[in-house]
């Protein structure tokens, strides 16, 4: 029967889709709970380096280290953490514009911008848009590693301690549950001393070596581990973002299947009675 | 019983070892260095090389860090280890190599950017599509 072939075809066609959307979905849970994983397995690190730094920054040791000090702002740094494939809602776009508005608040105050962006789609998004990037990463994987991020890093403080920037700002997805995830602009650098009661105190630590040397290096460490800490959350929201837009996506294919398949019975329906009438008016006339 | 403290070896991607230790032995940049229960307070650099630990049980445990960081209180040891191999040449050249990426990105602006434009051109039209078609299904039913 000839009725309806191009509505056919396009169930067909659409069912496909369907197929390949929940497989998806499928695969992004999957490695959410992997991402996960990830990200409490690097929290005892992160703790811990926080915690020392918070009692170096209170303890005022002889040695004032150039993280610490503010200076009037004259350009900032952005670390901008995306991701690397598309196909997981706004995520990155919502990520942005929370870049954009930062950038654009400081280019109120006559202040410009450098970016480093880490992830593909932020290479591609800023370089069309028009931001001055000045060292991308991109191709990190399912799963990050700390030597993925050094050499990004390591561009933004040497622009910090030549004094090129004068601000650093780390700019990520927090993960807030699987169907939220929230960008954040979060200062690194100067260090902003916390006000956590634990580290009201009057000790401070025997250095080996002089602190100098050892609190670059920490310091450093310090910022990387937040870069990473940052890339891995930002790798759980991917994941599940992308869970989400495949479910969504798989949910308004099966709709449209179902419009579509109204569609088709109803015009089988028209073609039947048709022939039928036409039978029986040519039975009537014979 | 013998004193302990509480001791935690902790690199960015993975929690090594958290317990509590009699005593523990790290590869210090001035040389080894045993830490006891009721040590002062003290930061030092590590150099790769093995952490000797004894646990509360008296089991002997040895773990390898690259190098990292040691932070004592009294009461407790953290190292934090570094998992990648770290050298200041080889940071340069990560460094190095993070630059080159947007020069190469620049450089080809045509094929990949020009990609991603298109790409977000074209779910713009598909979006524009569908709220025709469903605009025509409104007023058509």
């Amino acid at each position: 029967m000839a009725v309806g072939k191009e509505i056919r075809n396009q169930i067909k066609s659409i069912k496909n889709t369907q197929k390949i959307t929940s497989a998806m979905e499928m695969v992004a849970a999957s490695k959410m709970r992997k991402a996960q994983d990830a990200m409490q397995l690097g929290k005892p690190y992160a703790t811990n380096i926080r915690n020392v730094v918070g009692h170096i920054a209170n303890a005022n040791p002889e040695y004032k280290h150039e993280y610490m000090g503010e200076r009037p702002a004259k350009r900032v740094g952005f670390i901008v953490i995306s991701t690397d494939r598309g196909l997981c809602g706004g995520l990155n776009i919502n990520l942005f514009k929370a870049t954009v508005g930062a950038m654009k608040t400081w280019h109120d105050q006559g202040v410009g911008a450098d970016l480093c962006t880490i992830g593909a789609k932020g290479g591609s998004f800023f370089n069309n848009f028009g931001g001055t990037v000045v060292a991308s990463v991109r191709n990190i994987g399912e799963r990050p590693a700390v030597a993925d991020v050094i050499g990004a890093v390591k561009v933004m403080l040497d622009a910090y301690q030549s004094q090129k920037i004068d601000r650093l700002f780390l700019v990520g997805n927090e993960f807030v549950n699987t169907m939220t995830q929230k960008p954040t602009v979060h200062q690194l650098l100067p260090l902003q001393p916390s006000d956590e009661a634990e580290f009201k105190h009057h000790w401070d630590y025997l250095y080996e070596p002089a602190p100098k040397e050892l609190l670059d290096g920490l310091l450093t460490r310090y910022i990387e581990s937040l870069v990473y800490q940052a890339v891995v959350e930002n790798h759980a929201c991917e994941q599940a973002a992308r869970m989400i837009a495949m479910k969504n996506a798989t949910d308004n294919a099966g709709e449209l299947i179902g419009e579509l398949q109204l569609v088709y019975n109803k015009a089988r329906q028209a073609a039947i009675t048709q022939e039928l009438s036409e039978i029986v008016g040519g039975a009537a006339a014979v | 019983m013998a004193m302990t403290m509480h001791c935690e070896i902790a690199s960015s991607e993975a929690r090594l070892f958290s317990g509590r230790v009699e005593s523990l032995v790290c590869t210090g940049t001035l040389g080894d260095m045993g830490i006891l229960p009721g040590h002062a307070p003290l930061l030092s650099a590590l150099i790769p090389g093995p952490v000797r630990l004894v646990t509360q049980d008296g089991q002997e445990q040895i773990y390898y860090v690259s190098g990292g960081y040691v932070e004592v209180q009294p009461g407790v040891v953290n190292i934090l280890a570094d998992t990648a191999i770290r050298a200041d040449d080889m940071d340069e050249v990560a460094a190095e190599q993070a630059k080159r990426d947007v020069e190469e990105a620049i450089a080809n602006r045509s094929a990949e950017f020009e990609y991603s434009r298109a790409a977000s051109q074209l779910a713009e039209a598909v979006a524009q599509i569908r709220t025709l078609q469903q605009l025509r299904r409104k007023l058509g039913s």
